[in-house]
């Protein structure tokens, strides 16, 4: 007896962005097409130090499944990667280590704060561990939390989509971000 | 027939008389107290000794004591005759404007790092060391952050006020 087909007819599509459409065509405006396909294909390049690192394994696991938000693949090179997802206690010693990887990512290239400790130190109110990686890097997202839930690292996703949909395309090559880069002593 | 505290002090004192103080044995383990320049001696003596033979180096630290003038930073050995499983605490003390310990390293080869996390930490310098240079902080860090001189809190955090922690 051959088994029932089922289809999975509850795909969700994402939006066309506005714009005139026809027979066969669509215009829009080119910045919409390009934050559309950055917001929905984010590569993330994890870099766990502790207890926030295992709650990000269990965001790429399949019960919370970062793949529906189209940031399947995690490379483990910075050189492919545009989303660098910092999860855990960074240690001053670590922060140089931290800053070279950013710098091996390509622009465009954003960054998450994954919990209280890479967002401030947290707890670790110490001299050896940084008070947050926004004293090396620059930050895009900060998610709270000791360590978060896996929902609050996809909302803070979801956050970061909706600031990748909506950058401007001159945005890194303005004034205001070549100022923010002095301002970490990159480039 | 077992080496029981006594015998190590019996014979230490016999090697060393009166050099070696404050004898202590708090939770069973025998604690004495010996003179700065005297520390290679007196393991030496506790390496060699047919009776002794405390040729495991278990532990190598220091504490930093702010009150005691003259006599500020404390470093502690912990050594271990495997033999017998006796253990025996020694302790030195040195001033913390003149830190200057000889090196266990050439007696012990596992001192050698040890002795570098404990200049890390409290800036014991240990003289003859073969490579006395910081083992797990930053190597651009210019302060020894085990004393007891600085505050709890980084003072680089700016998001930290008394008024937060309701002690303002």
């Amino acid at each position: 007896m051959p088994r029932p087909v089922q289809y999975n007819t509850k795909i969700k599509m994402v939006e066309l962005p506005e714009g005139y459409s026809g027979e066969g065509f669509h215009a829009t405006s080119f910045d919409k097409v390009v934050g559309l396909a950055r917001k929905n294909s984010l590569w993330p390049l994890p870099f766990a130090t502790s207890c926030c690192g295992i709650e990000f394994m269990a965001t790429m696991g399949s019960n919370y499944d970062l793949g529906r938000f189209g940031a399947e693949r995690m490379g483990f090179t910075p050189r492919q990667c545009d989303m660098l997802l910092v999860a855990g206690t960074i240690a001053k010693k670590m922060a140089p280590i931290l800053r070279q990887v950013y710098l091996q990512m390509a622009e465009p290239r954003w960054v998450i704060a994954i919990g209280a400790c890479a967002s401030t130190g947290g707890i670790f109110d110490s001299y050896s561990v940084l008070q947050g990686i926004d004293q090396v890097i620059p930050v895009d997202v900060y998610v709270p939390g000791c360590p978060p839930r896996p929902e609050g690292i996809l909302d803070g996703i979801l956050k970061l989509q909706d600031i990748v949909q909506n950058e401007s395309l001159r945005r890194r090559g303005s004034d205001v971000y070549k100022g923010l880069m002095e301002s970490y002593g990159i480039q | 027939m077992s080496l029981t505290n006594e015998i190590v002090k019996q014979r230490l004192t016999d090697k060393f008389g009166e050099q070696l103080t404050e004898w202590e044995e708090p939770y069973g383990m025998l604690t004495l107290r010996a003179p700065a320049e005297m520390n290679l001696k007196v393991m030496q003596f506790l390496f060699d000794d047919e009776q002794l033979h405390f040729r495991f180096m278990t532990d190598l630290t220091a504490v930093h004591y702010p009150e005691r003038k003259d006599e500020e930073l404390c470093v502690v050995y912990h050594l271990q005759n495997m033999i017998e499983n006796v253990r025996l605490r020694l302790k030195i003390y040195v001033p913390v404007e003149k830190p200057d310990v000889y090196t266990a390293s050439k007696l012990f080869s596992g001192a050698n790092w040890m002795e570098r996390e404990t200049y890390d930490f409290f800036g014991v310098n240990f003289i003859g060391h073969p490579n006395l240079i910081r083992i797990l902080n930053v190597d651009d860090m210019d302060y020894f952050p085990m004393r007891k001189e600085y505050e709890m809190e980084d003072p680089t955090r700016r998001d930290k006020d008394d008024q937060m922690f309701g002690r303002g």
